[in-house]
């Protein structure tokens, strides 16, 4: 063990002396308090540290005891549903144990060691496995089918294995590596977050991760293991929007990591999810969700850790071969808490203080996600992890540094916009200057998966929209009545797609989500008017009295229409108003 | 000031410099470095002389003496009395830094606070709980905003019992004797000064000093909420002097600076303050948190304003325009948020009607003011008639929906009719954020009479 005293404290910066023996980064307790925190740095016998908890109270000549080990989180049955703060303390037991403050230095295992788990063994004595075969199962949530895998790197055989009941420490049986030593296996390991998981192969992204957004899903798709960003500034509905993905995601697991954002968010999660239902199984959402939760109150350094711990325990699932979607709330905060610490390091900064690894730094996170073949022995289990990160730019102003350097990584770009919010059009996903470089990619997806006209369908609606924003211009200059009748419908219809189709009532039980059938069903009821429309005014039937048709309100609100048998009402809608603009047209002649 | 050969100092520590006059005056540590010590002092260091002075570290942080007798007292940015009154005999002693609350252990906001103004109730309700600032500018009457909220504020339950536990707690930072003096003199007019503890670090006071008071307001605040299951309002007036105090400790300390020469971490900073605000599982009470700042230029992307919105649960934007036009209170209703207003809203809460008239009211006036400055382009006539509608309502929803002036008290219900009342300007097929079902039970238009019991 070593030992060393405190030299210098600022802030969560500690600089300890007689550290020459310590490893870079691994975990120390800090003072008489046992605050936790990790070497980032030494300078001979001195080592810089920074420190997980509030630092106030530490003198000079507190001990300062390394643990040998580097930050690891522990992966393990109990994980789903828990809620964590950065370094994976679960804050319920702490609740549980100090009350509803969080006080320093206390020590909590992340996962529960008394309760047991009912283990159901796939290998049998024997066996020959390598890292990351799986052993067996474990039911942790309705939703959640706990695979045990062999820790990565371990390569023997199974000298026993049994089936039962077990807490996470407890021996389910025994391998013998090849080197001829002979080790216990447990529902329990431990990874190092800072440490990527590693896996046999990554395989390009060419399925669509189904959001139920239909602004997402059809204008913008992700794919699973894609990576996406989410810049807005504040009031535009990012956490809307995250919450949104969270829910209605389709994929096995979400890691939500709340960094640095409010303390109600975080609760809201753990309000709401528990009510909402899954739309493919129907179980509670909460089932599927672990909660990373370091609050802008909780200390800075925690902030930085979080997100690692998100996407380590994401990496974990994904080899299990599940598809996870980690999403991190914000990575502005994350970056800002890197900021502080460079500072305090006495770095010399980058753009706007911040630190010159900034880029490579979010690369590395971001390069964390992808669809990916998992280690281990069988053929082809595939697991996928889906970063969507939202960016909280200053101001609204997406040329600050860290924007940029996200851009540059991330393949889909939700750019929001507050002129939209004040509109109260939500999602406020601005669709002229948002893109998914997956889109080309997945065009065979959608027509194979959903409707051969799919992306005919979507390709004509964003030239609409096009459209409008350079007649706008127009109209702004000289007027609405100087446009012709064509162009007067586009404007129209554009309006009714942004919205009738784009904008989506997160807080609507019909509309929060929408499946893929419905949303094309809704752009082709939409596009469909259009079509009929432009034929009545071929026919000279009078623009006013087009727009003004009754059955454009039905339109309006057929996206409140229940997703069951909605395919008949579209069809009605769209017959009535077929029959009512060859009326018009009729009168004109 | 940097303190050497001391041994032993813990960090964040307060300490009491001795004058060789025998004066005391108290710094806190900044930085611990081997033996010596970096400390900020909270006074002026006029005459402090480094021979003769002495140093004394007191073991402790910044505290402040907590009692329920602090209502009805005037205190220094520090936490003395300054009423003339007698010390209070604390019931203990708590750190003004305060814990960060367990997320797991909060409380989600959800009740609905009145405050009689339409802007606010009707389109960015305040709930209990929430951290709701008031984004103003030099010359805008926040003050009066603020204190008309603090005069109606009230939780709508049919007992009517929730009086008694209510208690103010205001603090002021850099503000001017005039501008206190208009917050106490509301207070005492409408008789709320006995339930309000008052923090005051006046614009001549030491500029370090306002880096505490908030926190002492917010820590008393605590023990009000917590301790004794109160429903607390805190008033913070204003936020910019709080961060140009931080910015001048940081230029002190040398450390590399973010944008506009603030720190780094000043969202962290804020975030310690507005975070305090809240309910916890473990207790009735509520800390309601409305910080006012001035927008410098009125920039709304300025750092102070703008880290703020990202920490706080929505903005109370207020406009140089409308007051200029005599709207009041100014509320600049499109840029203005609460996040909290959906928990907040609905049947049993205000009525079944409150969300589609509320977003109903937003985009058809984003839309009214969109069609009024094509009308300054090109002319009345170059309008279609549906946007002559508009733009007609987006002048009588200025006139008097938001127009209400500082002393009329309405009740949701009222807000919630005179939204429909406005919204009978337009015809039904525009209003698509409304069910039709709430359509036909509340809209009372004049052609057809008949529906009009329908509306209660």
């Amino acid at each position: 063990m070593i030992e060393g005293k405190i030299l210098k404290v600022s802030g969560p910066l500690v600089i300890a002396e007689g550290m020459r023996e310590a490893n870079m980064f691994d975990v120390v307790r800090v003072g008489s308090s046992e605050l936790i925190g990790e070497i980032i740095e030494i300078h001979g016998d001195k080592a810089s540290i920074q420190v997980y908890e509030e630092t106030a109270g530490l003198a000079r000549g507190d001990l300062v005891i390394s643990s040998g080990a580097p930050l690891s989180v522990e992966l393990g049955p109990g994980m789903m549903t828990n809620i964590y703060d950065g370094i994976q303390r679960p804050l319920r037991r702490l609740y549980e144990m100090t009350g509803p403050n969080l006080i320093k230095g206390i020590q909590v295992e992340a996962l529960d060691r008394a309760k047991k788990w009912s283990f159901n063994p796939k290998v049998s004595a024997g066996d020959r496995v390598v890292g990351g075969d799986i052993l067996g199962e474990v039911k942790e949530t309705v939703l959640v089918n706990h695979r045990i895998m062999l820790p990565l790197g371990w390569d023997g055989e199974i000298i026993e294995i049994s089936a039962g009941d077990f807490t996470v420490e407890e021996k389910i049986g025994v391998v013998r590596l090849k080197s001829g030593e002979e080790r216990k296996l447990t529902l329990m390991q431990k990874w190092p977050v800072r440490i990527a998981r590693p896996f046999k192969e990554k395989l390009p992204p060419n399925e669509l991760m189904v959001t139920g957004q239909r602004n997402v899903d059809s204008f913008f798709p992700i794919a699973k293991g894609g990576t996406a960003c989410i810049p807005g500034p504040f009031g535009s509905g990012k956490t809307v929007v995250q919450h949104q993905l969270a829910k209605w995601s389709a994929v096995d697991i979400v890691i939500y990591v709340g960094c640095g954002e409010r303390g109600n968010e975080m609760t809201d999660v753990l309000n709401e999810f528990p009510r909402l239902k899954d739309p493919k199984s129907g179980e509670s959402l909460m089932e599927r969700i672990v909660l990373i939760a370091n609050t802008s109150d909780m200390p800075v350094a925690a902030r930085e850790a979080s997100i690692y711990t998100g996407i380590t325990i994401a990496e974990y699932f994904r080899d299990m071969g599940y598809t996870v979607a980690v999403i991190a709330d914000s990575t502005s905060r994350w970056v800002e808490a890197l900021r502080e610490m460079s500072g305090r390091l006495e770095e010399m900064p980058g753009d706007e203080g911040y630190p010159a690894y900034l880029t490579s730094r979010l690369a590395q996170f971001y390069e964390r996600a992808g669809m990916v073949v998992c280690s281990g022995s069988d053929e082809r289990r595939i697991g996928a992890i889906s970063a969507i990160g939202a960016v909280s730019p200053q101001g609204g102003d997406i040329s600050e540094p860290v924007s940029q350097a996200t851009l540059r990584i991330v393949k889909v770009f939700w750019g929001l916009d507050s002129a939209l919010a004040y509109r109260r059009h939500f999602p406020a996903i601005n669709w002229l200057n948002s893109y998914s470089l997956y889109k080309d990619r997945l065009a065979p997806w959608f027509t194979e998966n959903c409707a051969p006209g799919w992306n005919e369908n979507v390709a004509t609606a964003m030239k609409m929209l096009q459209h409008e924003s350079e007649l706008e211009e127009i109209v702004k200059l000289v007027g609405v009545d100087a446009l012709s009748p064509e162009d007067r419908l586009v404007l129209e219809v554009s309006r009714s797609i942004r919205e009738d189709f784009l904008q989506q009532d997160a807080l609507d039980d019909a509309d929060a989500y929408c499946s893929l059938d419905k949303q094309y069903n809704l752009l082709s009821l939409v596009l469909g008017f259009y079509e009929a429309a432009k034929k009545a005014i071929a026919n000279g039937a009078d623009i006013q009295a087009v727009a003004d048709l009754p059955v454009r309100e039905d339109i309006g609100r057929a996206k409140f229409i229940p997703e069951a048998g909605h395919k008949a009402e579209f069809d009605a809608i769209l017959a009535a108003a077929e029959a009512a603009l060859a009326k018009l047209a009729e009168q004109a002649e | 000031m940097l303190v050497k050969h001391v041994d032993n100092v813990k960090y964040d520590e307060l300490g009491e410099i001795t004058l060789p006059g025998g004066e005391v005056r108290r710094c806190r540590v900044l930085e611990i470095n081997g033996t010596n010590v970096l400390v900020q002092l909270f006074e002026s260091a006029a005459g402090i002389n480094p021979a003769e002075s002495s140093v004394r570290f007191l073991g402790h942080g910044v505290e402040l003496g907590v009692s329920k007798d602090m209502l009805g007292r005037v205190f220094s940015g520090m936490g003395e009395p300054i009423d003339g009154g007698p010390r209070l005999i604390p019931e203990r002693m708590s750190d003004v830094n305060g814990t960060p609350i367990n997320p797991s252990a909060r409380v989600y906001p959800s009740e609905f606070i009145q405050t009689g103004i339409s802007t606010i109730d009707g389109l960015n309700t305040l709930v209990r709980g929430q951290k709701l600032p008031i984004f103003s500018g030099s010359g805008l009457p926040h003050a009066n905003l603020a204190a008309q909220i603090t005069r109606q504020a009230k939780v709508r339950s049919e007992s009517g019992t929730d009086d008694t536990k209510f208690a103010v707690v205001f603090a002021a930072v850099g503000i001017t004797f005039e501008e206190a003096d208009f917050f106490i003199s509301d207070f005492r007019r409408t008789g709320a000064l006995d339930r309000t503890v008052l923090f005051i670090n006046l614009a001549s006071d030491p500029a370090i000093e306002r880096i505490t008071t908030p926190r002492m307001a917010l820590t008393a605040a605590e023990y009000l909420a917590f301790d004794l299951d109160m429903h607390v309002l805190v008033i913070i007036t204003d936020i910019t002097n709080y961060a140009e105090a931080l910015r001048e400790v940081s230029a002190a300390r040398k450390e590399v600076p973010g944008r506009r020469g603030y720190p780094g971490y000043l969202y962290t900073d804020l975030a310690t303050m507005y975070e305090r605000a809240g309910r916890k599982a473990t207790s009735d009470g509520s800390i309601t948190l409305i910080p006012i700042l001035s927008m410098p230029e009125d920039d709304k992307t300025h750092p102070i304003p703008d880290l703020t919105g990202y920490i706080t649960e929505g903005q109370i934007i207020l406009s140089r325009e409308m007051y200029r036009k005599g709207v009041l209170p100014p509320v600049d209703v499109l840029p203005s948020l609460s996040r909290l207003k959906d928990k907040g809203i609905g049947p049993g809460k205000t009525r079944e009607d409150h969300k589609g008239v509320m977003n109903q009211l937003f985009s058809s006036y984003a839309r009214g003011k969109e069609a009024k400055e094509l009308m300054v382009v090109l002319g009345e006539a170059a309008l279609t008639p549906i946007d002559r509608l508009y733009a007609r309502f987006a002048d009588e929803f200025e006139a008097r929906y938001i127009n209400q002036g500082f002393n009329e008290n309405r009740s949701i219900e009222e807000t919630l009719d005179l939204g429909w009342e406005l919204l009978s300007i337009l015809p039904n097929s525009e209003l698509k954020r409304i069910k039709p079902d709430m359509i036909a039970k509340y809209m009372k238009r004049p052609e057809n009479a008949d529906s009009e019991k329908a509306g209660e």
